[in-house]
């Protein structure tokens, strides 16, 4: 069972070694601010945005067990809207953002209420459904642009103040946000909420038998992870100032899926590692073109069935602490 | 020439066929998939990269060959099936033991590397197959015109389907099929090799997706995309009907790809979403599916 592997040390342990969690949260953090004087920014940008929509795929996954195969729906609407919000309504940043992550919480809801209706692999194949009926809406629909999408969004100024169009500016936001939306996933997961959403995980029947209503812990953390994964979208369309229909793609939804899966299921480091790892295996294998495709579906396989555990997995087994 | 509804009874007609068409291809799919979901308890994540094997298989032989389309018939779900072999002795008996979730992870990977080296080989634009030529042509039947060719797709369905469905449910060999699936210790106690059965079933259920892919070829061209959307509309045709049942499976397939056809008439605008829009009404009404058991 998916438990085996999202096993974590016992919970004696988890307090003596906290340490490890800080050390690692601040080793993280200072890479992050000295990276942008050495790398690319908009790409630790981009790989941040995939860190933070892994992260809230993650809640669902490692967390309470189900995995959705269309998690595409609510970054890549939530980027449309922030697009559409801050290019056509004019709204500041903040606020553009804030409208893509409603409307992300609410299609989260409206979806998490139908997949939570079944279990397991159906789970699976209705949110896989319901993100390509809303792939083909953005297809369609005006305002979205077809497969133009929609180009040029403007950064803004931050609270009328900050200028978005410096590329550092931009990064320090985009970090701020990130670290924010990780730091609450930390969060729920260590809250008696999340400790709920664990028993669940473990063992369904017996957490109904406590008295707990699991469907609304189920769909509560499905609406914050959708609302996270929209947030991680509405601040990929400011930095790429573009919305499209990559974004929604069920081939997006696949990618989130690799990235935790290759990061480590149920880790709080692992989605991390796992979107930079594969952001930049897609930046630097871009010339290879479908290449990449072949490669991203030899790392499914061979973390099935050789390393389950993902790579920050391995390494918090092997160091016997919990990263 | 008459007109039911205000619509003219060719177009009727003619999306009513287009939708049997496309509700063969639903119907085949999606049984392989609840015979590979009965014995394997996994999602065949690959099945629409196995089915776009079936055409490659198809044109590859046509071209290369020159094995014609009714030798392909029988050579490619034979072909492909035996992939589907080595796939189940590699890597999913592996997976027995583990979470069904990933069955899922891992042939969603091999259906990324399939599509990946085809379309590093063939590019994304879609080669055409003939029509062979004995079903070339077509009749006209008074209110529409029926091509020889989708008549002979529908009836091939109808029977791989039925024949399907008879040696599950009513053989020898079907029903040890079931008490596998029911209880695969118990019958492995009584001598029966399930293991094998395990295998030979998921390698079934490939060649079915590859006689869908052949089937396919002439109809919509061959390309290496063509399976992964499809899929997608399967699973929510699967999540419809519910893996429950054989029969079930092959009715809602054909009553799916009718509707669609329907919708496409009435109201073209969302002829690509009705599949998924039943799915959601089907899943607030009956959350086991209309053939489930339990959910």
């Amino acid at each position: 069972m998916i438990d085996r592997v999202l096993d974590q040390p016992a919970l004696r342990l988890q307090r003596e070694t906290s340490w490890s969690l800080v050390a690692a949260f601040g080793a993280m953090v200072a890479l992050l601010v000295v990276a942008p004087f050495a790398i690319y920014p908009v790409f630790l940008m981009q790989a941040l945005c995939f860190a933070l929509f892994a992260c809230a795929f993650n809640l669902l996954i490692g967390y309470v067990g189900l995995i959705s195969f269309g998690h595409a729906l609510f970054f890549g609407w939530a980027s449309y809207l922030t697009a559409h919000a801050a290019k056509v309504w004019t709204l500041p940043p903040a606020l553009a953002v804030l409208v893509g992550t409603v409307t992300a919480a609410v299609l989260g809801l409206v979806a998490g209420g139908l997949a939570i209706r079944r279990q397991g692999i159906y789970f699976a194949m209705i949110t896989l459904a319901l993100a390509q009926m809303m792939y083909f809406f953005a297809l369609r629909a005006k305002f979205t642009g077809g497969e133009d999408g929609i180009q040029g969004v403007p950064r803004g100024r931050l609270f009328g103040f900050f200028d978005l169009s410096h590329e550092m500016t931009m990064y320090v936001f985009v970090l701020v946000v990130v670290l924010a939306g990780f730091l609450l996933i930390y969060r729920i997961i260590n809250s008696p909420f999340g400790e709920v959403l664990k028993a669940i995980r473990e063992n369904e029947p017996r957490a109904i038998s406590l008295g707990y209503k699991t469907e609304r812990y189920k769909l509560v953390a499905f609406v914050l992870s959708a609302t996270l994964a929209g947030l991680a979208g509405s601040m990929k369309s400011l930095v790429f100032q573009l919305a499209s229909l990559t974004d929604v793609h069920w081939t997006m939804s696949g990618d989130v899926v690799l990235m935790t899966l290759l990061g480590g299921l149920g880790t709080i480091f692992g989605p991390v590692v796992g979107a930079f790892l594969v952001i930049a295996m897609q930046n630097y294998l871009a010339p290879f073109g479908q290449w990449v495709l072949v490669i991203q579906g030899a790392i499914f396989v061979s973390c099935v069935l050789a390393f389950r555990r993902g790579i920050v997995g391995e390494l918090a087994s092997r160091m016997r602490i919990r990263l | 020439m008459f007109e039911i509804f205000g619509i003219p009874s060719q177009a009727l007609f003619g999306q009513l066929l287009l939708g049997l068409i496309n509700g063969s291809f639903y119907a085949l799919l999606s049984l392989g998939l609840a015979v590979i979901f009965g014995m394997l308890h996994i999602i065949n994540f690959a099945h629409g990269a196995q089915y776009m094997m079936g055409a490659f298989a198809a044109y590859l032989m046509l071209q290369y060959l020159g094995i014609g389309y009714w030798q392909a018939l029988v050579l490619a779900p034979i072909l492909i099936g035996a992939t589907g072999i080595v796939v189940e002795r590699l890597f999913l008996q592996h997976l027995r033991t583990l979470d069904p979730l990933y069955g899922l992870l891992l042939t969603f990977g091999l259906a990324l590397m399939i599509e990946g080296v085809f379309r590093n080989t063939y590019g994304s634009s879609g080669l055409p197959y003939q029509v062979p030529d004995a079903l070339r042509g077509g009749r006209n039947l008074g209110f529409m015109f029926l091509p020889n060719y989708r008549a002979w797709v529908i009836v091939l369905s109808l029977a791989v389907c039925l024949a399907t469905w008879f040696a599950i449910e009513r053989t020898r060999l079907g029903s040890y099929l079931r008490a596998a699936t029911e209880n695969p210790v118990l019958v492995r106690a009584f001598g029966i090799n399930v293991p094998r059965m395990v295998t030979l079933t998921y390698g079934f259920g490939v060649g079915l997706a590859a006689l869908a892919g052949v089937m396919a070829a002439p109809i919509y061209n061959v390309s290496p995309q063509m399976g992964s959307d499809l899929i997608i509309v399967v699973f929510a045709v699967v999540v419809i009907g519910g893996m429950g049942s054989i029969l079930g499976a092959i009715l809602t397939g054909f009553a799916l790809g009718i509707i669609e056809g329907l919708t496409k008439v009435f109201f073209p605008e969302a002829s690509n979403t009705v599949i998924f829009v039943i799915m959601a009404v089907v899943l607030l009404i009956r959350p086991a599916g209309l053939f489930g058991r339990h959910a």
